[in-house]
């Protein structure tokens, strides 16, 4: 892992001078960091400084105001339809609330990626499903509706459609929020082996420091639409910055 | 003999006496510059221009839906369920309100026609109005109502809950998965309403003439059936029912383009439904109205 982090030519996302605001309100100032393959980034940062916002434009949802996000090289805003349908077919996406195909089985949401892009026979995804689906500990949930599960359990569902296609790069989206302690160490623990077997490269955004402490290698810490700090986990939750220790609260620096 | 309206009597009195200084065409003209008017006036309002605005991306939708009608047999599970669903919803209203306007048009018509000793034609009169105008019409207006909103909904609810987004990026075609199947459902259930529609509203209406203007049954069905007679040209049915059924199918695209477009477009949490849902509807009535007008424009001219 340690050697594969330190190549600089390897650069998977990479943000330059990004600027991005919804009408009135700037949210990304010039925000700028990178991330290499294999490594996962944790995005921390208050309530509304734009790190769902940052997220999202990696994958395409959303085109900076002015600046490159660049995935693999290439700036994702100038891809053609193609190349980013392409592009997206190796990426996965945690959704907040899970963003579940609310008139479909959660067997038939994992399977649509795979309807949809590629060939695999009925029985090969079935398996799939079965994997992904052990993995995030909920093994009998295959033929419930989104309705009819709670909202951690969508979740999981969620990260299990982001894992079905083994994407390269993964993004979270709070992947800990509403899950009770044990399975979000579960999910925790299943992060981070992602990232150590596949090496996959992936952007985390939480709140909770546990699961930043476990997961991530890297810290950016996002403040006036700026990539304020970014640091080594370790050293991240011993802040020497004063709008970081502000933010992490006095015992991170006993962490 | 003086018409009541102001209007009128100006347009009247210019048509029977033009002033000297008057172009011969004036009178023909005064009917489009009034036209020119009105739209000029509305077109004032910003919402109505917004709303010119929307009609190029529900046509870009209709056309991307187009373009892709080679993926419906991947769809066919969502089509189905759209026919199922839009027919189920709206199978008992169209029935009820079909019925009532056959006996609506049967007894206004049948009044008038009675004064002049002329109710035997009501058959004529029910059958013609049925097909040609208010079978497709109330048909479209009631799944406007149904179908319409919940379409709106739906799709209104994944957008503000990120499935849409969830669809995008895991780079599942969103017009070809959601909007192109039910587009198609509701062009097949668009024409078969109507057909309901027009046999039950037949049907009213000689409940009508026959308990309330004293015409026969069996003069009533024989006025109707021959009112129908006429073929259309390319599919062997009556030209009245066939104008009506190629009405109801336009009728249904606009119908699902339109609800489908507005809950594409919602934004913003549960409020951002609603207002999708009301535009949809309010939307494609507006839609169904003026395509309605040049339907019948270009079928009758």
């Amino acid at each position: 892992m340690t050697d594969l982090k330190s190549s600089s030519e390897d650069i998977i996302i990479r943000f330059k001078d990004v600027y991005k605001s919804f009408g009135r309100h700037d949210i990304l100032k010039g925000i700028s960091f990178e991330v290499p393959r294999g490594q996962v980034l944790g995005l921390m940062g208050g309530s509304g400084t734009g790190k769902s916002v940052t997220l999202r434009h990696v994958i395409g949802l959303l085109k900076p105001d002015s600046g490159r996000v660049e995935v693999e090289g290439r700036n994702v805003p100038d891809l053609t339809k193609h190349e980013l349908a392409d592009l997206r077919k190796r990426m996965g996406y945690v959704f907040q609330e899970g963003a579940l195909i609310n008139w479909l089985t959660v067997a038939e949401n994992l399977a649509l990626p795979l309807q949809e892009n590629t060939k695999l026979s009925k029985s090969e995804i079935d398996d799939l499903i079965a994997e992904k689906l052990k993995m995030v500990h909920i093994p009998d949930a295959g033929e419930k509706l989104p309705s009819e599960i709670s909202g951690g359990m969508k979740k999981r569902v969620g990260l299990a459609r982001a894992l079905i296609t083994d994407p390269d790069i993964i993004l979270y989206d709070e992947p800990n929020a509403g899950l009770d302690p044990q399975i979000a160490r579960s999910i925790n623990e299943l992060m981070r082996e992602i990232a150590d077997q596949h090496h996959a490269t992936a952007l985390v955004v939480e709140h909770r420091l546990e699961c930043i402490e476990t997961v991530c290698d890297e810290v950016v810490f996002l403040y006036g639409g700026k990539a304020l700090v970014h640091e080594k986990t370790a050293d991240f939750l011993r802040p020497t910055h004063p709008q970081l220790i502000e933010f992490l609260g006095p015992e991170a620096r006993n962490a | 003999m003086t018409p009541a309206v102001p209007s009128l009597a100006i347009a009247k009195a210019l048509q029977a006496s033009p002033p000297e200084w008057a172009p011969a065409w004036l009178p023909d003209a005064l009917p489009l510059a009034f036209v020119a008017g009105v739209l000029y006036v509305l077109w004032q309002l910003e919402r109505f221009r917004e709303a010119i605005g929307n009609v190029g991306s529900r046509i870009d939708l209709a056309w991307s839906a187009l373009v892709r009608v080679h993926h419906l047999p991947k769809r066919l599970r969502w089509f189905f369920e759209q026919l199922y669903q839009s027919g189920i919803q709206n199978l008992h209203v169209v029935l009820l309100v079909g019925l009532f306007m056959g006996m609506i048009v049967s007894l206004q018509t049948g009044i008038e026609l009675a004064r002049f000793g002329q109710e035997g034609q009501i058959g004529t009169i029910v059958a013609a109005s049925m097909t040609r105008e208010m079978g497709p019409f109330i048909t479209a207006i009631v799944l406007a109502a149904t179908t319409g909103s919940a379409l709106a909904a739906e799709l209104g609810t994944m957008s503000v809950s990120d499935e849409l987004a969830a669809l995008d990026v895991m780079s599942v075609d969103k017009v070809s998965f959601l909007v192109l199947p039910r587009i198609a459902a509701l062009m097949i259930i668009g024409p078969v309403l109507t057909v309901l529609c027009d046999t039950i509203g037949i049907f009213g209406g000689g409940f009508v003439a026959t308990s309330q203007l004293g015409v026969g049954w069996s003069q009533y069905t024989t006025t109707a059936i021959s009112a129908l007679q006429e073929q259309g040209g390319i599919i062997p049915v009556p030209m009245d029912v066939y104008a009506g059924l190629l009405k109801s199918i336009v009728f249904g695209a606009i119908i699902a383009v339109i609800s489908c477009a507005s809950g594409l477009e919602a934004r913003g949490g549960a409020l951002g439904v609603g207002r999708a849902t009301s535009r949809a509807v309010r939307d494609s009535i507006i839609a169904v109205i003026v395509a309605n007008y040049f339907l019948t424009f270009f079928l009758y001219r």
